[in-house]
């Protein structure tokens, strides 16, 4: 066991992959000689020099589409896109490119490339550097899809992206860089394997990436004896847990960092309430982000997220009523 | 208090309120970073001292009815167009004062009053808008124009190509001013750019093109009039490569540690505000005495300037759901 922070983890599972496959290459902007904006690529370039470790002009869909072509011919790519926005320029090779064309050879060639990018609010960064946008990819068949939580998932699941025959899109909770947590080296884990982080039996919180740690904090303050999954895949879910729990508990939230409409939680609400509808002691429901954008002031983007009081109001409500409880602003009176 | 059209109009032909303006700006630029290390501001922010000249001088040449498309580092043109300190530092604070209501933060500065449309904080954005908001005027037959200013490193990016082609072909009444301050993010230019001279690309698109000094605001005045005037005769858009060079890092994170030794101080002599005081006091405009009261003058403007924002109201709850979509029947 070492304490990393989540970027050391980052860049170790990189450096990793790196020394045990020589078919590895990273590139992106300023993620060799600075080491990535966020320094998840510490130490890359000086151990693996710079045919394998690349800058890249401020060019996401020039670089993006280059690591599909460099998969085909035997490489495995990891790009970072410093902002999840900055997809929005590349999201042709990677959604309409990349996640096809293993179906469009007849299953003759894979494209192995892992999209790395931050995500997320909390920051401060304004609504064009703070949102999720899961749902961008979460709908492409071919495409798997991983939110990180925490140091060791960073590493294991980074590992298990690279490792993957397919693209995979890791999205990392920016406002984690900094956060140390136990990592195991040793540890793997499997793409589409969700993570029990608490057994627990009065209801089923399903959630990932930086409100994981609201939902632990929410747990411990309230004494409510909730199962805590990190759901980790989005695409493909692990069905088999979430659902193995649900019907253990009868009770499931699903919290996400997200707007309420079009989110990735609803799949999961959906599947579970159809799935085990008579085994329910209550409606499924989801805690999200209202239908608005990141809103930058730090009074309002405080609010914005699930907060731990607002997961605690909502899950007492849930437990003891059995119905779904009003959003903050229902409370508030500021929208239906 | 002076609106932003007042304030933009005093800049239009008077050297010394363009001075005062370009003071203004680096000043503003100093003080946001001392209340980055205050705490009283929060996320990132991306300065531009260094590229006064720039800013003052485009927006002095422009109209109120003109469109600018600009970036995340946008407190100068925000402040050139005419926004008001009190409104840019509102918005920079988070506070109701604000341009944006401070739901917007510093990389998102607009003033429809002044034509300065949201600044963006996606690398090359504002370039194909720029070329869509020329496209209107084209269309309805005024003589009005568009700017998109973006930075070298938007010269890389598809949306910078795309644009240009597209304004080449339809003649639009459009300016890209390429503002080449050396770094795109942390890279230096040469190691993410094959050619030295950013302009030379319009040459692909059979578009004029030049540089212009952008450290001495006559250079920039006399380059932008000259692209202006060609596109509101209809005589389409024109690629200007201002070259420039940011005196602060990218962004708050970022000290600058990449550059080499020597170069900031090289860039320093040729400070736009230095080349200004020059040029004004060699014409008798103003003296070193006079210089120093506007700067002083300036510094106590700020101060007050601060002060109101920092006492300004926070947002409301209630402002998360405004402004999202236009009220409707269907948008309830």
């Amino acid at each position: 066991m070492a304490i990393m922070r989540f970027r050391q983890a980052i860049a170790t599972a990189l450096a990793d992959e790196m020394r045990t496959d020589s078919r590895v290459m990273i590139f992106g902007e300023d993620v060799a000689v600075a080491e990535g904006p966020f320094k998840t690529s510490e130490g890359l370039l000086q151990e693996f020099g710079s045919l394998r470790v690349r800058d890249t002009p401020i060019s996401e869909m020039a670089f993006t589409g280059a690591a599909v072509g460099a998969a085909i011919m035997g490489m495995k790519p990891v790009v970072e896109i410093m902002f999840m926005e900055f997809l929005g320029v590349a999201l042709d090779q990677l959604v309409t490119e990349a996640a096809k064309l293993r179906y469009l050879s007849n299953g003759t060639l894979s494209v192995p490339i892992v999209v790395r990018a931050s995500c997320g609010s909390g920051l401060g960064f304004g609504n064009q550097h703070s949102q999720t946008l899961e749902n961008w990819v979460a709908a492409t068949p071919g495409l798997k899809v991983i939110h990180l939580s925490d140091a060791q998932s960073a590493y294991s699941l980074m590992r298990a992206a690279i490792q993957d025959p397919d693209p995979v899109m890791v999205l990392e909770p920016r406002a984690l860089y900094g956060e140390r947590g136990e990592v195991d080296t040793s540890l793997e884990m499997q793409i589409g394997q969700a993570r029990v982080i608490r057994a627990g039996s009065a209801i089923t919180i399903v959630s990932l990436g930086q409100l994981v740690n609201v939902c632990k904090s929410a747990i411990e303050e309230s004494g409510i004896d909730a199962e805590l999954i990190d759901l980790a895949t989005i695409v493909p879910w692990d069905r088999e847990t979430v659902l193995k729990s649900v019907k253990k508990t009868g009770r499931l939230v699903v919290i996400e960092e997200a707007p309420e409409s079009g989110g990735w939680g609803s799949e999961i609400v959906a599947t579970a309430t159809a799935e085990l509808f008579a085994s329910l002691k209550g409606a499924p429901f989801r805690i999200t982000t209202p239908d608005a954008p990141v809103p930058y002031s730090g009074v309002l983007e405080t609010r914005f997220l699930p907060t731990q009081d607002d997961i605690i109001r909502q899950l007492t409500h849930a437990i003891a009523t059995g119905e779904k409880p009003k959003t903050w602003w229902q409370i508030e009176g500021l929208k239906k | 208090m002076k609106t932003a059209k007042v304030r933009r109009l005093e800049i239009a032909t008077d050297p010394i309120a363009q001075y005062v303006r370009m003071v203004e700006i680096r000043q503003f630029e100093e003080q946001i970073n001392a209340l980055f290390a205050a705490g009283l501001v929060r996320g990132s922010t991306h300065l531009c001292q260094g590229q006064e000249a720039l800013d003052v001088g485009l927006a002095s040449v422009l109209r109120a009815t003109d469109a600018v498309l600009a970036t995340y580092r946008g407190h100068g043109v925000a402040l050139a167009l005419g926004l008001t300190p009190e409104s840019v530092l509102g918005e920079i604070m988070g506070k109701t004062n604000g341009c944006c209501g401070g739901v917007g933060g510093s990389m998102h500065m607009c003033d429809m009053s002044v034509g300065l449309l949201p600044t963006s904080a996606i690398v090359g954005a504002g370039i194909p808008i720029a070329a869509g908001a020329a496209l209107a005027f084209q269309t309805q037959g005024n003589d009005n124009v568009a700017v998109a200013v973006f930075g070298d490193g938007a010269t890389n990016i598809g949306a910078f190509h795309e644009g240009l082609n597209l304004a080449a072909i339809w003649k639009l009444p459009v300016i890209f001013i390429c503002d080449n301050n050396v770094y795109g993010e942390y890279s230096r230019i040469q190691t993410t750019t094959p050619i030295e001279d950013l302009h030379m690309r319009a040459e692909s698109y059979n578009m004029p093109h030049f540089s212009v000094d952008g450290m001495d605001i006559l250079a920039v005045q006399k380059g932008v009039t000259e692209a202006v005037d060609r596109a509101r005769k209809g005589g389409g858009p024109t690629l200007i490569e201002a070259k420039t060079y940011r005196f602060a890092g990218h962004s708050r994170s970022d000290p600058g540690l990449y550059r080499p030794e020597g170069e900031v101080e090289e860039w320093q002599k040729r400070d736009p505000l230095k080349v200004t005081e020059e040029a004004l006091i060699s014409r008798n405009i103003l003296t070193r005495e006079s210089i120093e009261k506007i700067k002083s003058d300036m510094q106590e403007t700020l101060q007050a300037v601060i002060a109101t924002c920092v006492a300004a109201p926070e947002p409301t709850l209630a402002s998360i759901f405004e402004n999202i979509w236009t009220p409707t029947k269907a948008a309830k």
